[in-house]
């Protein structure tokens, strides 16, 4: 089945080119290189409709970059990206524009993503409005609609979002995303930032309107129980690459990478009361200068030689289940 | 003993709009080397707990009733000069953002040596080699070389640590921890939780640790304190309470935790919001969202004991344990 969007061989380098004085410095001979971030190396990745694919990782390791690629919101650096089996780049710009409705993004920060000086109603409407999804007439029934549909009150269009609490807010950019009726949600770290009580809320909503409009979710978070709860399939990144994928139950029963491993044995959890574990040493290294071979070597217990050199490939350890470590490739 | 003990501590916030009683009649106590979990929601107060506990409380907000005892001695009866002397010396604070407390124009060597001198009369190399000791302690590698650094050079975690490890430089007999591990990564966050815990046996040190996250507490905290709009609802050791919460707002969180539902099944919540301190009705803040509410809850309860170890602000109590996976 052709996966609703693909991803190839993405690469994504940040970079801040030099000035005029360190290009003069370098003209005349100074060790003056730019300064490049490697965000995302060589990642490849596919999510099929209706899937709600899990993307877990530490700060740092370019989820959120990953995130933005896949919602076309920057570009890679290199490699391609398909929606619906056709590459973007075959598109002509009406049709690039449809695709960019089709995938819609869900951030963090509520609060920040909202304009202060709107009202709820016209952010919610502006999107349906500018892009002719809702006749003139019907705009507003619509966002009262659209406003029922994620629990808040039609009553409320006139207000401002600062009138609103923390899940109140989140609830408005799910309405704002829903309203140009895409087919796959990008949620960076969309329950982040709320109370435990709140969070429970979101997350029934987000599942409620999977089942009702069969979207599709990349769900990125670095909270491994959120993840768990709601994912089909999971994806671990670390500093730039994927570094294993699995259907849940299976990732989270049979973690195949030392990073995953390691990961899952940290998580706090309610019911580990034991004090005694010994947790992995050092922290994600820079992107800006990546380790050589595998990235995680450094820290992972069980490095040899070859991890220095060699990166190593995905491997299907099981059924779907693919990692990336030379450690599958012993006998 | 207890090293520190808080008695129906009451801290007000008098707004232009109103009152705020951010804390209100909390108590509770915590021995030499224990760790106190201090686990609520935004706005439940636990933070200005904190604070007043410190006597860092700016107006608007006034500690109008109650008591604060160190080893025996009321804080809230000393002078803010002398409660300066004490504060970085025998009680201690770590903050969630290290940014906040580190200078960032000095160097870590700098600002250790001066909380050191501060407090004790010793000479400057002793205090760098203090530093030097207390940076090695919270497991930073090649403390020399980390001495020297600005903040800004550090991360994330490296700074938490730097933070806590001038928390630790005058070996308080009380620490008090705000959110240290909530913006840390995961495996940065077990580091710093197993170390604490460490250092915390080995010193003597009292901790009060912060947080809204029940399942850091499961594997830190002793004892657990869960706070709602301002005032203890529940306590007791952590195993117990978290295994059996009376309180069905303890309930409500730990059901609504994920690992604690069934995969792909909606969540189990708890409905509504908190409420806001400013138009708190009387009786118990929680009846609106709680499940047990009666007629009986238009009036606060009172603390009860229903174990010799547990409190609990209910009228109506959980009657079942919660089943653990």
């Amino acid at each position: 089945m052709t996966p609703l969007l693909a991803l190839a061989n993405i690469t994504k380098n940040f970079s801040r080119p030099l000035d005029f004085a360190a290009k003069l410095a370098r003209v005349a001979g100074a060790d003056v290189h730019e300064v490049v971030v490697h965000a995302l190396d060589d990642v490849t990745m596919t999510i099929a409709e209706g899937e709600v694919v899990g993307l877990a990782g530490e700060s740092g390791c370019g989820k959120s970059t990953l995130g933005r690629i896949a919602a076309g919101i920057l570009k890679p650096t290199k490699g391609t990206r398909a929606w619906r089996g056709v590459d973007i780049t075959d598109l002509d710009h009406a049709e690039r524009r449809d695709v960019a409705l089709k995938i819609q993004m869900i951030f963090q920060d509520a609060f920040a993503s909202l304009n202060p000086r709107m009202r709820v109603g016209e952010i919610i409407g502006e999107a349906p409005r500018v892009h002719g999804l809702a006749a003139r007439k019907e705009l507003q029934e619509y966002i009262d609609q659209l406003m029922r549909q994620v629990g808040l009150d039609p009553a409320y269009k006139r207000r401002f979002a600062h009138q609103f609490s923390g899940g109140q807010r989140a609830r408005i950019g799910i309405a704002r995303a829903l309203a140009v009726k895409p087919d796959l949600l990008v949620c960076d770290e969309a329950v982040a930032a709320l109370d435990v009580s709140i969070q429970a809320q979101v997350l029934n909503l987000f599942m409620q309107l999977r089942a009702e409009f069969n979207l599709t979710y990349l769900f990125i978070s670095h909270d491994l129980g959120v993840v768990e709860h709601l994912s089909d399939r999971v994806m671990i990144m670390y500093l730039g690459r994927i570094v294993e994928t699995a259907p849940t139950l299976e990732l989270f029963q049979h973690a195949n990478h030392p990073y995953t491993q390691a990961l899952l044995a940290e998580v706090p959890s309610l019911n580990r009361r034991d004090h005694d574990f010994t947790p992995i040493t050092g922290e994600i290294p820079s992107p800006i200068d990546p380790p050589p071979g595998c990235h995680f070597h450094p820290r992972c217990p069980h490095a040899m030689p070859r991890c220095r050199v060699e990166n190593p490939l995905f491997r299907e350890v099981a059924p779907g289940h693919w990692s990336a470590c030379h450690l599958n490739d012993m006998p | 003993m207890p090293v520190l003990s808080v008695e129906n501590l009451k801290t007000y916030f008098f707004t232009k709009a109103g009152v705020v009683k951010a804390v209100d009649d909390v108590s509770f106590s915590v021995d030499e080397g224990k760790v106190l979990g201090l686990v609520g929601e935004s706005g439940s107060g636990k933070t200005v707990t904190g604070f007043s506990i410190m006597g860092l409380v700016d107006p608007p907000g006034r500690i109008v009733g109650g008591r604060v005892l160190l080893e025996g001695e009321n804080l809230l009866e000393r002078r803010d000069d002398a409660m300066r002397r004490l504060r970085g010396d025998r009680i201690a604070m770590i903050f969630q953002d290290p940014m906040m407390t580190l200078n960032p124009v000095l160097r870590i060597d700098t600002q250790m040596i001066e909380t050191v001198l501060a407090h004790q009369a010793v000479s400057r190399e002793r205090a760098r080699e203090l530093s030097r000791a207390a940076l090695g302690r919270v497991g930073i590698p090649s403390p020399d070389d980390r001495l020297k650094a600005y903040p800004h050079q550090l991360s994330g975690g490296m700074r938490q640590r730097v933070a806590i490890a001038i928390a630790l430089l005058n070996n308080p007999r009380v620490i008090v921890a705000d959110e240290p591990t909530t913006a840390l990564d995961v495996t940065i966050q077990a580091q710093i939780l197993f170390e604490v815990q460490k250092l915390a046996r080995e010193t003597g040190t009292a901790m009060i640790w912060i947080t809204h996250d029940l399942s850091v507490i499961a594997g830190l905290a002793d004892e657990v304190c869960v706070m709602y709009a301002g005032r203890i609802v529940e306590s007791g050791p952590t195993a117990d309470l978290l295994d059996s919460p009376k309180h069905p707002y303890t309930a409500g969180l730990i059901a609504s935790i994920p690992s604690r539902n069934v995969r792909g099944q909606p969540l189990k919540q708890i409905p509504g919001m908190t409420p806001s301190l400013l138009r708190l009705k009387p009786g118990c803040p929680f009846r609106d969202r709680c499940p047990n509410a009666g007629a009986a809850c238009e009036v606060m309860p009172e603390i009860t004991r229903p174990s010799p170890v547990r409190t609990l602000r209910c009228f109506y109590p959980m009657a079942e344990p919660v089943t653990t996976q």
